[in-house]
């Protein structure tokens, strides 16, 4: 009969899945191997009762004590307030965009008359399909800047990836509140695509800012095993389409330019 | 609403408010978060270095380097979780150097030793005493607090935060910088480690017990 050797045991112990109804069995069987892993576990169970002191309930502020003079300081302008934390910055823009658009619709569609109507939800759509056809536009960059680096030539032990990192959180936020815009209006697919793009740009925005070769890979990986790229480049595709097919008349079409660059 | 979004708010504001405070150029608001994690990251930070005076300074510089790097600080995680991580990678970089100025030192006063001679969890089992001899439970302790001592940085860091704090293997490899199937091996290593330095307390009585009648 096999024993199991200990780096298996291990591994059964961990929970790892792989070979594990075979080693079970054989515990099952084997008195020697069952006592092998009970000596492991009470490695493990010694481990448990080792003291670590109590720092005492004053701890926290003792701490705080401590390290408070030498907290730099933190300079905030007057208008900061406004624009923090950083990537709020980004999330304004497009809510300031999404206000816009309703008050648009609202102004003009007060009007009387279905023709300026039809006019106003033109407008409206059409400075929605510019917004996220340049976020997704951005968010298309980044991916792609990701997917076609190659660690592996580049010979370095860390990769730097801070700045997409960066990119990355700034466009979450501006993601999230162009999906629930979608799934406001009813545009199931766009919100789907926008849900997914969601995971992609949180998976890099949570990623340490410098990675392994390996966990680089892992991260394109995880990019290409979803498509995102395709599907992003698809809908961008769409909107494009989209936008030609509502361009409103002249005067709309100002007013569209103008809110665009205000947001 | 920022106090349902995340974290503790038990008995005060929760850590995302007290974060978007602290941004905002509210210096106290971040003691809210000191007072709130530091006795969490002592323990881990005890458990990394094996003493209070380097556990200290490790909650100290893991406070002060979350402070200055809160902007990075994604609001949807947990605060807790994340100064947890910055503990852990200045623990890691705290025993590594010292580490090397230790064999910097044992270089220049000792002669040369091959590399069976120099781990030193080989040296503990050398000096191993028979079993007998070490039935103490507070031996035993301290025996278990020398084997982790001499565990390489990364094997330490790696059951640290397996064993005690449950983390994945992703989130330790992230730690050591390593891949995932590097790191499974440090967590092995060190278990084997371990399991050499206690076999003689491992197999003469329940190490546990032991450690628990102290």
């Amino acid at each position: 009969m096999k024993h199991t050797n200990e780096e298996e045991l291990f591994a059964y112990r961990e929970g790892e899945m792989k070979g594990r109804e075979t080693i079970a069995a054989h515990l099952r069987e084997c008195g020697q191997c069952r006592a092998e892993l009970e000596r492991m576990e009470e490695v493990f169970q010694a481990l448990n009762a080792l003291p670590v002191p109590d720092p005492g309930e004053e701890y926290g502020t003792r701490v705080w004590r401590q390290i408070a003079n030498r907290l730099p300081e933190r300079r905030v302008d007057w208008w900061a307030g406004f624009f923090m934390p950083r990537r709020l910055l980004a999330l304004g823009a497009a809510a300031a965009l999404l206000i816009l658009v309703f008050y648009l619709g609202r102004k003009t569609g007060a009007k009387a008359g279905g023709e300026e109507i039809v006019d106003a939800s033109r407008v409206r759509e059409r400075v929605l399909l510019v917004a996220v056809g340049e976020h997704l536009g951005k968010s298309e960059m980044i991916l792609m800047e990701l997917s076609n680096a190659q660690p592996a030539e580049a010979g370095k032990s860390l990769i730097n990836i801070s700045t997409a990192q960066k990119r990355a959180e700034d466009l979450v936020e501006e993601n999230r509140l162009y999906r629930q815009t979608a799934l406001n209006g009813g545009d199931n697919a766009m919100a789907s695509t926008l849900d997914e793009l969601q995971r992609v740009l949180m998976d890099v925005a949570n990623s340490p800012a410098e990675v392994t070769p390996a966990q680089f890979e892992s991260i394109q990986k995880r990019i290409a095993a979803q498509g995102i790229l395709l599907k992003v480049r698809v809908v961008r595709q769409e909107l494009r389409t989209q936008e030609t097919g509502s361009k409103p008349a002249p005067a709309q079409n100002d007013s569209t330019a103008k809110a665009r660059n205000k947001a | 609403m920022a106090e349902a979004l995340t974290g503790n708010h038990a008995g005060g504001i929760s850590d995302a408010a007290a974060v978007e405070r602290t941004l905002a150029g509210e210096r106290e608001a971040y003691r809210v978060l000191v007072e709130r994690h530091s006795a969490y990251v002592y323990r881990v930070a005890y458990r990394m270095t094996g003493n209070s005076h380097d556990a200290e300074e490790v909650v100290q510089e893991a406070f002060l380097r979350a402070y200055q790097k809160l902007r990075q600080f994604a609001g949807n995680a947990n605060f807790g979780t994340w100064v947890y991580r910055i503990a852990a990678n200045y623990a890691i970089d705290r025993l590594r150097r010292k580490k090397n100025e230790e064999s910097r030192r044992e270089v220049s006063t000792r002669k040369p030793e091959s590399d069976t001679e120099a781990d030193p969890l080989s040296q503990i089992r050398d000096q191993a005493p028979n079993p007998e001899r070490l039935a103490g439970s507070a031996q035993l302790a301290t025996k278990m607090q020398q084997a982790l001592q001499a565990l390489t940085p990364a094997e330490r860091t790696a059951i640290v935060m397996r064993h005690w704090d449950g983390c994945g293997i992703d989130e330790i490899a992230e730690v050591l910088k390593s891949n995932n199937s590097a790191t499974k091996n440090t967590v092995f290593r060190a278990v084997q480690k371990l399991r050499q330095a206690l076999k003689p307390f491992a197999e003469s009585r329940g190490a546990a017990r032991a450690v628990a009648e102290s």
